[in-house]
C-alpha cells in the first residue's frame, strides 16, 4: 500500500509528463506482479466496484472523530474531496503499528475492500476502523479512493503504455495496442502482458484510438492558411454520437467503447449486424440513435449506453446505427500504416451504404451498418458553407483527415482536425455557486446562470469552465462578498455578475424551470463592462431554438 | 508617552448609527463603522478608519492601519508597528499584564503567540471581563512569546483555521520538513525558495531551520522586519540581504525567504534553478497546493488549529464567545451545540470568510500583504 501510496503523491505532485512517465516506471519495475496488474486496473481508469458507500463513511466517522455530521459536510464542502476531509479529520494513526504491517496493494484490496462486499455493516465498519487506526493521512486519502470506487489518477492511458514499454522494453505503440480493451486481472496475466503472449482476450482486442484535435483557428481564412490545399483533405460531418469500434473476429463480433468498454450488451443490433463482415474486420465509426424521421439526440443515446441489458421495448424506441468512417483490419491485417486514402477506398468495398441525414430515403435492412459520407466543397469557402448548416442537421461541425495520414494512436496533432460549428452565445447572470473539487476545492467555482424573464431572473445553465484560475479566484472573492444565503455547499448571490456564455444547441425541456436545456454550456468570458439589466433573456433564448 | 494616551478626554456619548451584529449598546464593546469601540473608555481596538485612539493587538496590515492620532501597544511589538504604520502618530506601551485605566476601563494586554509583540486585550469595567484575542496561536514560536491564558466573561476569538480539518503538526516536525527539503536541494545544487508573509511567518521560520544546512538570504521585504526583530531583542541566525543590483544570488546552497509577492517576478530568476514551497495553513489542502502550483507546501501557521482554538476557548472560562475573521458561522454554531456558550457571528470589516486564495499568498489571514486582498468596502459590513 506504501509502494501504490507514493506512487499516487507522485504523480500528484507533478505536471510533467516525464515525471510521470518516470514515477509510473519505477512503480512497475519494483512492483511485486499482482499488486502491478491491481495498480494497472486502477491507472487505466478500470470500473472500480464499490464496497462501502461514502454515506456507511461518513457516519463512521462522525463516529470516530465525536464531530456531528454537519460539521463533516462543512469541511467536505471546504475541502472539496471526501477522501481527503475523511483523512484529515481522523485521528491520528497510531505510531507504532506502522512498521511490518503494511500490505501489498493486491492484498489491501482484497482484504479490506473486495472482501466487504458480501459482509455485514457490522463487519465493514470493523474494517474500515482497523484501517484507519493502521494508516497515515496520506495512505488514507488513497485507501478512501479505491474503498469508495473514486481513485481517479491523473493520467492518460498512453502515459501508462508508454511507463510499461519501458519496463517491458518494447514500442509503446504495440504495448498501447496490448492494453486495449482487457487489463490484466492478475500476477500472472500481468506477466504475459509484459512478456506479449497471446492470451484469448487478444481475439477481442480494439486498436488504441485515434483522436482529433480542435483547430486553434476556425475561419474559413485560417483553416485555408493551416491547412493548405483543400484536396489534401477528406471531410466527413462531425456526427453527435458515440466513437466506437466494431471488431469482427473468430466467430464473434464484438462493439467497444472509446473507453474501451465492451458494449455488447447494450448494442445488441450492432453486434449482430457486425456478423455480417467478414473475419479479420475492424471498423472505426461512430454509434448513433435514430428514428424513422430524425437523428435523436445525444442524451437518448445515452440512455442506451448505458443499460446493461436492453429490452425489447428500448431496441424498438431508440433504434441505433453504426456509421463508419474508417478501416482498421481487413483480412486479419492491420491496415493502420496505410494512407487514409487507401483504407477509405477500401471501406467503401466493404461497407457500400452511405448515411444520410434525410432517413427515411435509407433502405430498410439492413439498417445498422453504414458508410460515413463524405462532404464534398471544391474550396474551403463551401466546406465552411456546408459547415454553417451543421446546427440544422443535427451534427457537431466537419471532420478534416489528411487524405494521406496513417491511423495514429491517441490525440496526435496535424492529421485529424475538428472543424465545429461556431457556439451559440447569451449572456448571463451568476445566480449561485458552489466550491469546485480537486483543484478547484475550497474555490466557489461552479456556477448556476440565469436570464430575464420579465423582471425576474431564472436559472438556465450551470457552468463549470471557461474563466482562468485568477478569474475563478477574483470570482470566489466576490461569491462570498455578495452571499446571500447558504444552502450547504450552494451559495446564493446577489446578482452582479455577466458571463458570456456559449452552448452547441438549445431544446425545449420539461425537466428545467425554464423550459429550455442548453447543450454543453461553457463560459467564453467575464462580461466586466456589463450590468445584469444588460444581460440576455429567456425569449433571445428561444428563438435560438428556432434558429437551430 | 503613555500617559497621553490615558488622558484623552472622551467626546460626549452620542447615538451611533455603525451599530450592528451581535453586540448591543449595553455592551462594553461593539462594532462601529470604525471597528470595535469601547464607548465606555472611548478607545478602538484595531479599528478599520483613523480613530484617535487605537489599540493594536498586532502590526498585521489588517489589524494596524496608519494614521489614527495615537496608538497603544504591547512593549515588545512597538518597533514592528513603528515599522509598519510609519513615523508620526505616537505609539504607547503596555508590558505584559500591566494594567492601565481609560476613562475607568481597566485595559490590559496579555501574549497571543502570533508574532513579535502580538497581544491580547483584556477590557475589565463594572465586574464584566472581555478578552479580544486578536489573531492567535497555541504552538511554540522562538520569536514570540507563548499565548497566555486570560479568564474572561466575554472572549473574542478568530476563526481563520475554524474547521477540524486543521490540525497542526509540532513545530518540530515542520522544521525537520523544511530542513529535509532545503538538504536535499542543497544536495542537488537547487536554491531552496521559501514564500512566507514578510511579518512574523518569515522570522519565525528562519528561527526554527537550522542554518547549519547552509547560507540563509531573505527579500528586502523580510529583512526590514528582521531588523525591527533584532532591535527588539529577538534572537535571528545570520540572514544575508539580497544585494541590490544583484545579478546572480548564491550558489545553489541557499535558503532564500521572500513573500509570496515574488512569484512570477524576475527576482526569483536571482537565484538560478530553484525549488519553490509555500509556508502556509493553507497548504494542509491538496486542492490548494496543486492550484497555486508550488514544488512544495508547508503547513505552518501562526494562527491557531481547530483544536487550538477550542482550547483557547475552553480555557478562557467564557460563557460568551463573539467569533470572527474566518469560519465564523461554523465555529459559533459548533461552540452552541457541544459547548451549550452563547456565541454568535461578530462582523468584520472584511469578508469575514476564509478563503486559501485570498489569503494564501500573503501570510495567513493577511488579506493585503500581496496587494490582492479583500478590498474593505462597506458592502462586506452590511451583507456579511
Amino acid at each position: 500500500m506504501k509502494r501504490f501510496t507514493d506512487l499516487y503523491w507522485r504523480l500528484d505532485a507533478t505536471t510533467s509528463t516525464n515525471d510521470k512517465v518516470a514515477a509510473l516506471r519505477d512503480y512497475f519495475a519494483a512492483a511485486p506482479p499482482d499488486d502491478a496488474a491491481c495498480a494497472l486496473a486502477v491507472l487505466s481508469g478500470a470500473r472500480q466496484l464499490r464496497s462501502v458507500s461514502t454515506s456507511q463513511l461518513r457516519s463512521w466517522a462522525a463516529e470516530a472523530t465525536g464531530l456531528p455530521a454537519w460539521l463533516i459536510e462543512e469541511c467536505y464542502a471546504h475541502v472539496g474531496d471526501l477522501a481527503e476531509t475523511l483523512a484529515l479529520l481522523l485521528p491520528d494513526a497510531a505510531l507504532d503499528a506502522t512498521p511490518g504491517t503494511d500490505l501489498g496493494l493486491a492484498e489491501m484490496m482484497q482484504r479490506t475492500i473486495h472482501d466487504l462486499r458480501a459482509t455485514t455493516d457490522d463487519h465493514k465498519r470493523e474494517v474500515v476502523a482497523d484501517v484507519w487506526r493502521r494508516l497515515a493521512p496520506r495512505e488514507r486519502i488513497v485507501w478512501h479512493k479505491l474503498l469508495t470506487g473514486g481513485c481517479r489518477v491523473g493520467v492518460s492511458r498512453t502515459l501508462v503504455a508508454r511507463a510499461l514499454a519501458e519496463v517491458a522494453g518494447v514500442d509503446p505503440a504495440e504495448m498501447a495496442h496490448r492494453l486495449m480493451g482487457a487489463a490484466a486481472a492478475d500476477g500472472p496475466a500481468y506477466l504475459r502482458l509484459l512478456a506479449s503472449e497471446s492470451t484469448e482476450a487478444d481475439s477481442r482486442r480494439p486498436y488504441p484510438f485515434f483522436l482529433a484535435a480542435a483547430l486553434d483557428r476556425t475561419t474559413v481564412e485560417h483553416v485555408a492558411e493551416d491547412l493548405g490545399a483543400v484536396g489534401d483533405w477528406q471531410s466527413e460531418w462531425k456526427w453527435d454520437g458515440m466513437r466506437a469500434q466494431l471488431v469482427r473476429r473468430g466467430e464473434a463480433a464484438t462493439v467497444w467503447s472509446r473507453g474501451e468498454e465492451l458494449v455488447n450488451e447494450a448494442f445488441p443490433e450492432i453486434a449482430a449486424a457486425g456478423e455480417s463482415l467478414p473475419p479479420g474486420t475492424v471498423l472505426d465509426g461512430e454509434l448513433l440513435a435514430v428514428s424513422d424521421t430524425t437523428l435523436l439526440p445525444f442524451a437518448t443515446l445515452s440512455k442506451r449506453a448505458s443499460r446493461k441489458r436492453v429490452t425489447n421495448k428500448v431496441l424498438a424506441d431508440i433504434p441505433c446505427v453504426f456509421v463508419a468512417y474508417d478501416l482498421l483490419e481487413e483480412g486479419g491485417v492491420d491496415l493502420r500504416e496505410l494512407p487514409l486514402a487507401e483504407r477509405r477506398r477500401r471501406l467503401e468495398a466493404l461497407v457500400p451504404v452511405p448515411f444520410t441525414d434525410r432517413l427515411a430515403s435509407l433502405p430498410v435492412q439492413p439498417a445498422h451498418l453504414f458508410l460515413s459520407p463524405l462532404v464534398t466543397g471544391g474550396s474551403w469557402a463551401e466546406l465552411a458553407a456546408l459547415r454553417a448548416e451543421a446546427r440544422a442537421r443535427g451534427v457537431e461541425g466537419l471532420m478534416l483527415k489528411r487524405r494521406s495520414s496513417p491511423y495514429g494512436v491517441g490525440r496526435t496533432r496535424g492529421d485529424w482536425w475538428k472543424w465545429k460549428v461556431e457556439p451559440l452565445e447569451i449572456d448571463a447572470v451568476l445566480l449561485y455557486a458552489q466550491a469546485g473539487h480537486g483543484r478547484r476545492a475550497g474555490l466557489h467555482s461552479d456556477y448556476t446562470l440565469g436570464l430575464w424573464d420579465g423582471d425576474q431572473l431564472v436559472t438556465v445553465a450551470k457552468a463549470y469552465s471557461g474563466l482562468t484560475d485568477a478569474e475563478i479566484v477574483e470570482l470566489d472573492r466576490i461569491v462570498r462578498a455578495t452571499t446571500l444565503e447558504k444552502h450547504g455547499p450552494v451559495r446564493i448571490c446577489r446578482p452582479t455578475v455577466v458571463l458570456q456564455l456559449a452552448f452547441e444547441g438549445v431544446s425545449l425541456s420539461t425537466r428545467h424551470k425554464s423550459g429550455v436545456a442548453v447543450r454543453f454550456p461553457r463560459i467564453v468570458r467575464w462580461r466586466k463592462d456589463k450590468e445584469p439589466a444588460e444581460a440576455g433573456t429567456l425569449a433571445d433564448l428561444r428563438r435560438m431554438i428556432v434558429a437551430t | 508617552m503613555r500617559s497621553r494616551f490615558i488622558e484623552h478626554t472622551a467626546p460626549p456619548l452620542g447615538p451611533y448609527s455603525g451599530l450592528r451584529g451581535m453586540t448591543t449598546v449595553n455592551d462594553l464593546l461593539r462594532v462601529t463603522e470604525s471597528g470595535l469601540y469601547c464607548e465606555r473608555g472611548d478607545f478602538y481596538v484595531d479599528p478599520w478608519r483613523r480613530v484617535p485612539r487605537a489599540v493594536i493587538t498586532h502590526a498585521h496590515a489588517d489589524h494596524a492601519r496608519a494614521g489614527s492620532d495615537r496608538y497603544l501597544c504591547s512593549a515588545a511589538g512597538k518597533l514592528v508597528l513603528r515599522t509598519r504604520i510609519g513615523g508620526g502618530s505616537p505609539i504607547d506601551t503596555l508590558r505584559p499584564g500591566e494594567s492601565v485605566s481609560l476613562n475607568g476601563v481597566q485595559v490590559s494586554l496579555h501574549p497571543a503567540g502570533h508574532l513579535l509583540g502580538s497581544s491580547q486585550v483584556r477590557i475589565e469595567h463594572g465586574g464584566v471581563r472581555w478578552v479580544v484575542s486578536g489573531d492567535y496561536k497555541l504552538q511554540d514560536d522562538p520569536t514570540c512569546d507563548r499565548f497566555e491564558h486570560v479568564a474572561c466573561d466575554v472572549f473574542v476569538t478568530e476563526s481563520t483555521f475554524g474547521l477540524p480539518v486543521y490540525r497542526w503538526q509540532s513545530p518540530e516536525r515542520i522544521a525537520a520538513e523544511i530542513n529535509d527539503w532545503w538538504r536535499a536541494n542543497r544536495d542537488a545544487g537547487r536554491a531552496s525558495v521559501l514564500l512566507a508573509y514578510a511579518l512574523g511567518k518569515a522570522q519565525r521560520l528562519a528561527a526554527m531551520v537550522d542554518p547549519t544546512i547552509g547560507p540563509i538570504v531573505a527579500h528586502g521585504a523580510v529583512m526590514k522586519l528582521v531588523e525591527a526583530y533584532r532591535a527588539s531583542g529577538v534572537r535571528l541566525p545570520s540572514i544575508d540581504r539580497v544585494p541590490a543590483g544583484a545579478r546572480r544570488v548564491g550558489d545553489g546552497r541557499a535558503l532564500v525567504i521572500a513573500p509570496p509577492s515574488v512569484l512570477g517576478s524576475s527576482w526569483l530568476k536571482l537565484f538560478g534553478e530553484s525549488s519553490v514551497a509555500m509556508a502556509s495553513g493553507w497548504m494542509m489542502l491538496r486542492g490548494v497546493r496543486r492550484r497555486r502550483g508550488f514544488d512544495r507546501g508547508f503547513s505552518v501557521s501562526d494562527h491557531a488549529d481547530f483544536p487550538g482554538l477550542l482550547a483557547a476557548i475552553d480555557a478562557s472560562g467564557a460563557r460568551r464567545v463573539l467569533v470572527t475573521h474566518g469560519f465564523s458561522d461554523t465555529l459559533a454554531r459548533h461552540l452552541r451545540e457541544s459547548r451549550g456558550l452563547e456565541a454568535s457571528v461578530l462582523p468584520t470589516r472584511f469578508t469575514g470568510e476564509a478563503s486559501p486564495d485570498a489569503t494564501a499568498a500573503a501570510d495567513d489571514g493577511e488579506p493585503d500583504a500581496n496587494g490582492d486582498g479583500d478590498r474593505p468596502d462597506a458592502d462586506a459590513l452590511t451583507t456579511s
